[in-house]
């Protein structure tokens, strides 16, 4: 009950005209962006960052929660009319989506995927609402030992568990925490790592550091890799569904919500895994097999509720604990850093205005991207069509702009470059990036929490492990990581053999 | 190219050579990791200073560094990152990459001279050009109203003064 209230409050902060614009302006620019190919939802946020630093944290915050939601719309667009995903969460919704859209039902898939994201979204943000309270208040308590423990483990869950190579996971989380070096020593004002530079001692701007990398890397790669044919744009009226679509989405949709929030809550990260479960699932129970593979929608409408329930469920971690388990929510991370403000157990209780007006405005840019989006559809279908060099052009351009605006000074953007050749290599390399940003963010604070642990235990390595908690997360860490390796060997084969490689079939024909 | 690949595979395993440039650049960051780490004072009644965690990392990256040129002698091959408009199966385009970075690089140069809304529009009419628009003025009209636009909108709408550059007196 109190909850309800005090969302209702925030309800009432974020319902002013003024704020409504400003959600609208969120949604509509956050699907422009996020539909743009190559542009994901987390490059969305760190390209529109810098067109709220006039704004007062509220209105910010708005907008951001109208981009997020935004962008996270305009992916799944993108790759239900081009078989090509944009990130690893969007390749079910692909699947499926893109042989619909070939069977001459890519309005029915436009659909279900936006009003299952909303159906997820509103769901999802409801319950980070309900949780995000009692967690905090559970996490006050919570010692630095413990804390280090999580950060580890949120670190280890993302780079070993996630991802193809455990090697190439652990040299991008490396990478990372080695930026996270860089600047002055919080405790004792000594520099690390700025080899004498001035301008590196207050440490790398992430916004920096998250522009170069998913911008400028992602454009020079591209750059190198062009696609020179036209690639063929499947055209779309505006999205609608008939009776026995509904009939069959709306299962689909409840259970890809909860496959998706509690990945997304837990440290685990990744809208990855539950779309993918929610594939097999949705294919095990659908009445129409015969469909998977030829379009099913069953097999849009549960991945694309998956990736936005997961999408809300990061919220949890990243308010409650202040500990970003995406590659966009460190970016936001970042972004109420910027404003002074940061997320952890106590924001809740300091700022509780801000946070129920983000939650509120979180649920408003969701109603809003289903009341605009969904008359929009054939005109975001047509931006797929935009030039290409005009189109890098413009990223690289904004880009730079972003990094230039943020102290007016041609140094970050010559740090632009440098992150973006990093961005570059990371790519050609085939190293996750997603474990780099946790690094750069994560670092620093996990650095700080050892710190303290090891102060008050007089430098003994045992004031690691004298919390209960912290023990638990050790022995749960170390089953992670022993036990799938161990059953893959007790049952003789791997864990998802079977539709991993039928995934990768799927890509090579669509090809 | 895929039988060229399974040819490969069945007589010798393809090595990534520069995978080992890879690695030995990653150890050369771990190695500047822990000589800085050296440098710095760890003060009295301070357990565990500044020192330590800079060890530990600079200390993993050289293992990795390590595993990852094992790895690549034993043929393991880095798979490019797919995306909406990447083609994988072309060489890389270094010439188109080189004109990118050169229009960057002379942004960075002259941003705080000529002042962004100059520059800001080279930028973009040179990256289009770079990567193989043939329409050069309709570009460097765009770029101009792109970044003289955006000049305004972060000086008025923002309250971010940005360097008006040569453009001085005019904006």
């Amino acid at each position: 009950m109190d909850t309800l209230d005090l969302l209702l409050d925030g309800m009432a902060n974020a319902l002013t005209p003024q704020n409504l614009a400003f959600a609208a302006i969120g949604v509509l620019l956050g699907t422009f962006v996020g539909v743009l190919p190559g542009i994901g939802p987390a490059m969305a946020v760190a390209l529109l960052l810098p067109i709220t630093y006039g704004l007062d944290p509220t209105q910010s915050f708005i907008l951001f929660a109208g981009i997020y939601y935004g962008g996270m719309y305009g992916g799944s667009t993108t790759s239900i009319l081009l078989n090509t995903p944009g990130e690893s969460a969007s390749v079910m919704t692909a699947i499926e989506g893109n042989k619909m859209a070939r069977k001459g039902r890519a309005a029915q898939a436009l659909a279900t995927a936006a009003i299952g994201s909303f159906i997820a979204g509103t769901i999802g943000t409801l319950l980070v609402a309900f949780l995000t309270p009692s967690l905090a208040e559970i996490a006050v308590e919570i010692g630095a030992a413990s804390f280090f423990a999580i950060m580890l483990l949120s670190l280890v869950l993302v780079t070993a568990v996630l991802g193809s190579s455990k090697l190439r996971g652990f040299i991008g989380l490396f990478i990372g925490l080695t930026i996270g070096l860089v600047g002055l020593d919080l405790s004792t004002g000594q520099a690390r790592l700025t080899g004498g530079v001035l301008q590196l001692a207050d440490g790398v701007d992430i916004v920096v550091v998250a522009v170069g990398i998913f911008a400028i890397g992602e454009a020079l790669w591209i750059a190198a890799h062009l696609r020179r044919q036209p690639i063929d744009v499947i055209p779309v009226g505006r999205p609608f569904m008939s009776r026995d679509d509904w009939s069959r989405s709306w299962k689909p949709w409840l259970r890809g919500t909860a496959l998706g929030f509690p990945f997304g809550a837990l440290p685990a990260g990744g809208a990855e895994t539950p779309t993918f479960l929610s594939y097999i699932l949705e294919r095990r129970l659908s009445r129409k097999k015969e469909e998977f593979g030829h379009g099913a929608i069953e097999g849009v409408a549960g991945p694309e509720a998956a990736n936005n329930a997961s999408a809300a469920g990061m919220f949890v971690p990243l308010l409650a604990l202040g500990l970003p388990v995406t590659a966009t929510a460190a970016v936001l991370l970042a972004a109420m850093r910027t404003y002074g403000i940061v997320p952890g157990p106590t924001l809740m209780t300091d700022q509780p205005e801000l946070v129920w007006t983000l939650l509120a405005s979180l649920l408003i840019g969701n109603t809003l991207l289903l009341v605009i989006n969904l008359p929009l559809a054939p005109m975001w279908a047509r931006l797929l069509q935009i030039p290409r060099p005009q189109l890098y052009a413009g990223i690289l351009f904004f880009a730079s702009l972003g990094a230039y605006a943020v102290n007016q000074s041609a140094f970050d953007v010559a740090l632009l470059l440098v992150f973006g050749a990093v961005g570059f290599i990371v790519r050609r390399f085939g190293i996750p990036i997603l474990p780099l940003i946790l690094g750069v963010i994560i670092g620093p604070l996990m650095e700080t929490k050892m710190r303290e642990a090891l102060d008050l235990s007089d430098g003994a390595i045992s004031g690691l492990f004298n919390e209960p908690l912290a023990i638990a997360i050790y022995v749960l860490m170390a089953l992670l990581l022993v036990l799938p390796p161990v059953i893959q060997r007790v049952r003789g084969r791997p864990l998802v053999p079977h539709e991993l490689a039928e995934r990768s079939d799927e890509q090579e024909v669509g090809r | 190219m895929a039988a060229t690949d399974d040819q490969q595979a069945t007589e010798t395993p393809r090595v990534d050579k520069a995978q080992y440039v890879l690695a030995a650049a990653l150890a050369a960051v771990g190695i500047y990791t822990l000589v800085d780490a050296r440098g710095l004072t760890v003060g009295f009644g301070d357990p565990v200073g500044p020192r330590v965690f800079p060890y530990v990392i600079g200390t993993v990256m050289i293992v990795l560094a390590v595993l990852l040129a094992v790895a690549t002698a034993r043929g393991d091959v880095a798979e490019g990152e797919a995306g909406e408009d990447i083609d994988l199966t072309s060489p890389p385009d270094w010439a188109t990459v080189g004109k990118l970075v050169a229009v960057l690089v002379l942004n960075v140069l002259f941003v705080n001279l000529l002042g962004w809304a100059v520059t800001g529009a080279l930028l973009f009419a040179g990256c289009a050009w770079a990567l193989g628009s043939r329409t050069l003025l309709r570009d460097a009209i765009v770029g101009a109203v792109l970044s003289v636009s955006s000049w305004y909108f972060f000086y008025v709408g923002l309250d971010v003064p940005l360097p008006p550059g040569i453009l001085d007196g005019i904006l």
